[in-house]
């Protein structure tokens, strides 16, 4: 008896405590994979610090569920007949967070911050850009060195993110610590790897859509916790949710699962010419990488190591999307196939390899299906986790044969290609270097018609993916959980969250 | 008196410029590039070598040095590359919160660790001492990061009772601060509370076999205040100096406690900076530690010299 009351009373304690730490109404608590970056669009460069800008800092033009390209500040936007003008009409009567007006001028000051600002990460996305002129008070228009088609695309990014002149002149490059854009919340405080919170901003130029009071973001990196979180109410929405944990979202009748397919994807760079590494049959010839294609089984590596719920790819972009080339179809498992085409290169015996992987637990999985299936072919993968940091730069240095490497993905495919597929591009760590697929990829650029952009695409298809540089393995889920509170939440395949329309029962 | 505080005070400076040196030229070993790292998705050739000049990368390590500790100097500890804050006013963000959690989890150390070696060595093999055995094994075996997630299974999901993780600050509310605190100052203070036990056990049962307890017990005196006050005021010495080393490790921040609970304290602080070769607050955060270090040692050998007369020479 006297124990019970004790424990009664512990409880009593307890739970006074927490009551402490309850929220107020309208509050939405969204727990993040990692802790956000700098909060300057500017400056930003990490996928999770741009869930956070969705919040706080609008852009000339999003994105919709079919990747169409919708205004947001902008009203809309012509393109001229030979490419190289850009107009845009802007929204009237939008304001910034502190009061000022969105203008052309404000339009061209981000946009130019963004082109010249020291340590800009926005100056390649809008590299293209030669200056900014203002038509009139709402217009802007975009001079062009050359034509370029993912233009627009950039733009629903945060290269067209707009900033308060004025508190943006005023903070330098410290407006990442206190950001005044003109998005539907305002930035209120940041405590470092703690929260970021944002409040309702009153003259948000599409406030009647603004049902959330205010919005705590709050980093958690653990997969685990920041499950139990949402599990035990302490927070109401969290994103990238583990693959293996989906079946506990699910059996929870207190929780919901949002899924879209990612714009990214994980695939396989094999280096075929940076530095010595690159000397072996699979760097040399094309037909022992095709073979190593055949050797894997895409749909078994997702049942195993995603419970079937990723979709398995062997392009640049998902099957579901409308440059996807069905021309070139996933290809099947055919071992006997892979075997042939290795004693056709003229191997004998297994061919060792240095696969480098990034540590986590979802790619060291990945990694051994992959080093099973091949071995069955005669490949003898030596997996080689590594500190992603140290992965990075040993992947630019050609330090790995084999490396496991995704890709979190753009709604214009040449962010997903471009960079990775053409002669000394920044990413192209395999130092592929083929100048039918570099034409066939200036072409995509230049022209802003989809079918005639598909056509340029089917080239860098058929060239590239016979030289087997980057072998695509699969494009994951964007997995978002959420308490049954939350409604009108609606899943992008940027994976973004975008609160505007949401309502907290 | 004045002799040896100087003489110790002059020991310091070449301390302190060792450890300068060995913060800095060990984490140029780590592989990576900053640059790269930072760019992250973002790695255009142009942008990347504007970052480099800009936080000196190109530069030689010695030159690197050289404006490190010329900052440091004046006042500058830095500034963090991926955040474009301060070095000091991350490190006094996140000092109150590791002092915090340090001070619950040292309590709660000394709180469980002494009551229960002082009952085992005074029940020697019998249940209570096997017990206290038992739990001290079991403290010093479980992975913090293991209990962590059991605790936050049981205490937030399955009985909700406290948040399963954050951190609020005193100052906002003190109820919910010490309700997203108490789990993970339990989980630390658990570990060490294992290790206080076992060294008060064996300096009590030393104790009480000493000729001052036999002659106490011969007064006739109770064996309660024989314990309490003869016993245990002798066997305290090693126990609070191992509290006081433990409390120290604390105060660097204890790493998979606070990534497991969402605890903003240095421990997070510097891991993230390691993961992200953002060596500035990587440099400062050390520095700030080992200069505490210092600063107690130094105070320690104060208030021995001041206890103990002999020691002043």
């Amino acid at each position: 008896m006297k124990n019970g009351l004790k424990r009664l009373a512990l409880a009593f304690a307890l739970s006074t405590l927490a009551a402490g730490g309850a929220a107020a109404q309208s509050h939405l608590r969204i727990g993040l994979a990692e802790d956000p970056d700098v909060l300057d669009p500017t400056l930003a460069r990490t996928y999770v610090g741009r869930i956070v800008f969705a919040s706080i800092c609008d852009k000339l033009f999003d994105i919709d569920e079919k990747l169409n390209i919708v205004p947001q500040l902008a009203l809309g936007h012509e393109t001229s007949a030979d490419g190289k003008e850009v107009t845009i009409k802007l929204r009237p009567g939008v304001k910034f967070h502190d009061g000022e007006a969105f203008t052309a001028e404000a339009a061209k000051y981000s946009l130019e911050r963004h082109l010249t600002m020291k340590g800009s990460f926005r100056k390649p996305e809008l590299g293209s850009v030669d200056k900014v002129e203002i038509v009139d008070p709402t217009t802007i228009k975009l001079v062009l060195k050359e034509p370029f088609s993912p233009l627009l695309a950039q733009l629903t990014d945060r290269a067209g993110m707009m900033v308060s002149p004025k508190a943006a002149e005023a903070a330098g490059d410290k407006f990442g610590l206190k950001p005044v854009c003109a998005g539907p919340f305002k930035f209120v405080e940041r405590v470092q790897q703690d929260r970021i919170v944002v409040e309702k901003f009153a003259d948000y130029w599409n406030k009647d859509q603004v049902f959330i009071d205010k919005v705590t973001f709050l980093p958690i990196v653990d997969g685990t916790v920041r499950l139990a979180n949402l599990r035990s109410g302490g927070l109401d929405m969290i994103e990238r949710v583990l693959a293996t944990d989906i079946k506990t979202v699910r059996d929870n009748p207190k929780l919901k699962l949002t899924k879209a397919v990612s714009l990214g994807y994980m695939g396989l760079t094999m280096n075929l010419a940076n530095g010595p590494k690159a000397n072996n049959p699979l760097g040399k010839d094309a037909r022992v990488r095709r073979a190593f294609e055949l050797s894997i089984d895409r749909d078994a590596l997702n049942q195993v190591v995603f419970n079937g719920e990723f979709v398995p790819g062997n392009q640049w972009v998902n099957p579901t999307n409308s440059y996807y080339q069905q021309a070139f179809p996933v290809p099947k498992r055919d071992v006997a196939k892979a075997k042939a085409l290795l004693k056709e290169a003229g191997v004998t015996g297994p061919i060792a390899l240095d696969f480098m992987v990034p540590n986590g637990p979802e790619t060291r999985a990945v990694a051994e299906v992959v080093q099973s299936m091949a071995a069955e072919a005669g490949f003898d993968l030596k997996i080689r986790v590594t500190e992603f940091a140290t992965s990075l730069k040993q992947g630019e240095d050609g330090d790995f044969q084999v490396y496991l490497i995704g890709w979190s993905g753009r709604s214009d495919p040449d962010g997903n290609s471009f960079v990775f597929q053409t002669c000394g591009a920044p990413q192209n760590n395999g130092k592929y270097c083929d100048k039918e697929v570099d034409a066939a990829h200036a072409e995509a650029r230049a022209k802003s018609d989809p079918a005639v952009r598909k056509k340029a695409y089917e080239t860098v298809a058929r060239k590239f993916l016979a030289d087997g540089q980057i072998i695509y393995l699969y494009h994951p889920q964007v997995l978002v959980a959420l308490s049954d509170k939350v409604d009108g939440y609606r899943q992008m395949p940027d994976g973004l969250v975008r609160v505007v329309g949401v309502k907290l029962k | 008196m004045l002799a040896f505080l100087t003489q110790r005070l002059l020991q310091v400076i070449p301390t302190l410029i060792l450890v300068s040196m060995l913060i800095f030229g060990l984490q140029q070993l780590l592989p990576g590039d900053p640059a790269l790292i930072m760019a992250g998705e973002e790695r255009d050739p142009a942008v990347l070598e504007e970052i480099r000049q800009q936080y000196r990368l190109n530069e030689p390590i010695p030159v690197q040095y050289f404006y490190w500790v010329k900052g440091v100097l004046s006042g500058n500890l830095g500034e963090s590359m991926r955040l474009k804050s301060s070095v000091a006013s991350l490190v006094a963000e996140k000092l109150p919160v590791t002092l915090q959690l340090a001070a619950m989890a040292i309590v709660i150390a000394l709180g469980i660790g002494i009551p229960a070696g002082i009952v085992s060595a005074v029940k020697k093999d019998t249940a209570w001492d096997y017990g206290a055995n038992i739990f001290a094994l079991w403290g010093i075996s479980t992975p913090n990061f293991w209990l962590g997630i059991l605790m936050i299974f049981l205490f937030s999901v399955t009985l909700a009772w406290l948040p399963a993780s954050g951190y609020v600050r005193l100052g906002e509310d003190w109820r919910a601060s010490l309700a997203t605190t108490i789990m993970p100052a339990f989980v630390l203070g658990n570990a060490i509370a294992a290790i206080l036990m076992r060294h008060t056990r064996s300096a009590m049962l030393q104790a009480m076999g000493a000729d001052y307890v036999r002659t106490a017990r011969a007064k006739g005196l109770v064996e309660r205040r024989v314990v309490l006050k003869h016993a245990l005021r002798n066997a305290m010495t090693p126990v609070i100096t191992l509290g006081a080393l433990e409390f120290g490790t604390l105060l660097s921040g204890a790493v998979l406690t606070e990534q497991i609970f969402t605890i903003p304290g240095f421990g997070k602080l510097i891991v993230d900076a390691v993961f992200n070769r953002d060596y500035a607050v990587v440099q400062g955060v050390v520095l700030v530690t080992a200069s505490t270090y210092i600063a107690l040692n130094l105070l320690a050998d104060v208030a021995y010299v001041l206890v103990n007369p002999r020691l002043r020479g």
